[in-house]
């Protein structure tokens, strides 16, 4: 594979996405002395939210340890170079939020839904794409659920809802490198040129950096990941490790790499409430095809009921549950230790 | 000489459909208008096969003769966004509004829980909330008539399928709607909706989960009891209405997981968010219809 030369821009999901694996309770002053690091190390962007993005505290969810607003505000007012992003979901966030969001002084905002439901996007990404110079991102999750083609009809939706770059989303940590590939080189040859694309990988399956190059390699230019991976399931692709990747394939991502492994070895591992690693659920979750963020819910659930948490997992993903269904592993457990007689 | 309230359908669309052929079964009100903008619309052509009198220029089609044609009550099944002209314009020829929008001008409406209220103050607009508001408020109402409620958040998981265009365009209005309503109908202190899009083949029913904080520990015994009460009430008008697991108490959490299976009148059972709209907006114009036959009520613009 040859990326000589090439030059992406990463984005870091610690503390967004990495609030799954911290139960959303990384505190305000964790949030700050990360996103300083970070800062310091030449990560351009970073994105910073509840783990299901802007609205997200709730029962279903869990309540953070700190509102979006008391994060973002935070944070923003201390990046010098680093732009900050927020993630929205529709159906969970609303415009008001977005407003909220861009207010607190985002750069960026990631409307994101299920990969055939683009369509919902559509009140948020308009809204967006009217602010001058706020980078208006569409992400389809749970991508690997739809082949390429319907995958493209999707994300042009988002295109022309106003997206300006548009993100390939591995939220189960599913696919293989052939499966990106065949989904980023379709899309590169079919959206408009000025459109950008992303990829957004989980490390389930442990492809996270394999499929970060396949997607630069099929015409990404935006690679998602996180510092020691710190993200749902086996965490996202773990970034220090892509980062040194790039650095020896030529790959230009403007980032300290040293700096950024010590982000990871003394910032981030040290905060984990467990370490974020390919583990027995976790890679259940690859294999099944399971949104990464069900990790912990299956994980208490089957501890309350008496369960397996693989079972679980394995029948979540049987049921095609997307993004958001949390609230159905409960449903599920009691089912099961009804049936195994352990309630 | 009929003893029927005569009611129009603006709408064409699967919930104005569905809505019809429930309406079609009703003892109290009579289907006599349908309401497009699409001269093609399917739904037009089936309500003319039904004998229904049908334009396809929007309310103002219907505005010259509905007063002669005796229409009392009509249904918005439109959108949000073009609620407001609407009712104003059938408000003005003296006709209730029943808003299964989500524009939410009127006071809302929840059948079980305070349908005798809305009646009683003879609102010339009622709104049903949402789907996912019928199918989850009388749950919260159901904890919250027990011991006070903190906070009441639903979860309303639909198939890809019953999801409609007007339901994508305007998914804020269904976070907001309904969230507003778990406080206002519900009891809750504050609410939270979600709502989930599934695109699973076969389609699956829907579902809904309730989760309540008490503000003091719950008492189960008696909660357990009104979610049961509460469910045979909603049953009188969505048999298909079930209680799947819970109530679920962990400490102050009270969670109840709900599926709606419709009656699959004109859209399929899985399409039970729909279904509970047009049955809760049909049992709202029949408890209006009683009254005006009694004649306990003059609908007149004011």
């Amino acid at each position: 594979m040859n990326l000589e030369g090439r030059k992406i821009t990463i984005h870091d999901m610690c503390l967004r996405d990495g609030m799954h694996p911290m139960r959303h309770q990384i505190t305000v002053e964790q949030m700050v002395t990360t996103a300083k690091a970070m800062d310091e190390a030449g990560i351009p962007l970073i994105e910073v939210t509840h783990g299901d993005g802007l609205g997200g505290a709730s029962v279903n969810y869990g309540f953070p340890a700190a509102s979006d607003e008391e994060y973002l505000t935070a944070v923003c007012k201390e990046m010098k170079q680093t732009k900050v992003s927020a993630l929205l979901l529709p159906g969970i966030g609303t415009v008001d939020h977005l407003k909220m969001a861009v207010d607190c002084g985002i750069s960026t905002i990631r409307v994101a839904t299920h990969c055939t439901e683009a369509d919902v996007s559509e009140q948020h990404l308009t809204m967006a794409a009217k602010y001058d110079n706020l980078d208006t991102v569409g992400f389809l999750m749970m991508a690997h659920m739809v082949g390429p083609d319907e995958l493209l009809q999707q994300l042009k939706m988002m295109e022309d809802f106003g997206a300006n770059c548009v993100y390939i989303t591995d939220s189960a940590g599913y696919m293989l490198p052939d499966d990106v590939s065949a989904r980023v080189a379709l899309a590169r040859a079919e959206l408009r040129p000025e459109t950008e694309l992303g990829f957004h990988g989980h490390h389930n399956m442990g492809m996270g950096i394999a499929n970060s190059l396949a997607a630069v390699e099929a015409g990404a230019n935006r690679i998602d990941g996180s510092l020691a991976g710190l993200g749902a399931g086996a965490g996202n692709t773990p970034l220090e490790v892509f980062i040194a990747v790039c650095d020896r394939m030529g790959v230009d991502t403007g980032i300290d790499l040293f700096k950024a492994m010590d982000i990871a070895e003394d910032l981030i591992v040290p905060m984990m409430d467990h370490i974020v690693r390919v583990d027995r659920d976790a890679l259940t979750l690859g294999w099944a095809g399971v949104y990464s963020s069900f990790l912990l819910f299956a994980k208490r659930s089957a501890e309350k009921y008496g369960l397996s948490s693989r079972d679980i997992l394995v029948e979540l993903g049987r049921r095609r549950t997307v993004g958001g269904q949390e609230d159905m592993i409960e449903d599920l457990a009691l089912d099961m230790a009804r049936e195994k007689g352990t309630i | 000489m009929s003893t029927k309230v005569k009611v129009a359908i603006i709408g064409p669309g699967n919930i104005g459909t569905d809505l019809l052929m429930k309406a079609m079964r009703s003892e109290f009100v009579e289907p006599v208008w349908m309401v497009g903008v699409d001269p093609d619309s399917p739904g037009l052509a089936r309500a003319t096969e039904m004998g229904l009198k049908t334009t396809a220029e929007g309310v103002d089609g219907m505005l010259p003769t509905m007063r002669e044609d005796g229409v009392q009550i009509c249904f918005d099944a439109t959108s949000a966004y073009v609620h407001a002209e609407n009712s104003r314009k059938v408000n003005e020829q003296g006709a209730v509004m029943i808003d299964l929008t989500p524009a939410a001008i009127g006071p809302f409406c929840v059948p079980p829980v305070n349908l005798t209220d809305a009646v009683a103050t003879k609102a010339m607009n009622v709104n049903m909330v949402t789907c996912g508001g019928q199918a989850t408020i009388p749950m919260v109402a159901a904890v919250s008539r027990v011991q006070e409620v903190s906070y009441g958040e639903i979860i309303a998981t639909v198939s890809s399928k019953s999801a409609g265009p007007g339901t994508r365009k305007n998914i804020d209005e269904f976070t907001r709607t309904t969230a507003s309503g778990i406080e206002k109908v519900g009891g809750a202190k504050s609410g939270k909706a979600i709502i989930i899009i599934n695109p699973a083949e076969p389609p699956l029913m829907m579902r809904d989960t309730v989760h309540c904080l008490t503000v003091d520990e719950p008492d189960k015994e008696a909660i357990t009891k009104s979610v049961h009460d509460m469910i045979a009430q909603v049953q009188k008008y969505v048999p298909g209405y079930t209680l799947k697991n819970g109530p679920v108490f962990d400490g102050k959490r009270v969670s109840i997981y709900m599926e709606v299976e419709g009656l699959g009148d004109f859209l399929p059972k899985y399409a039970g968010n729909l279904d509970i709209m047009t049955a809760a907006g049909l049992r709202t114009a029949e408890m209006y219809a009683e009254e005006i036959l009694a004649g306990n009520f003059v609908p007149n613009a004011a």
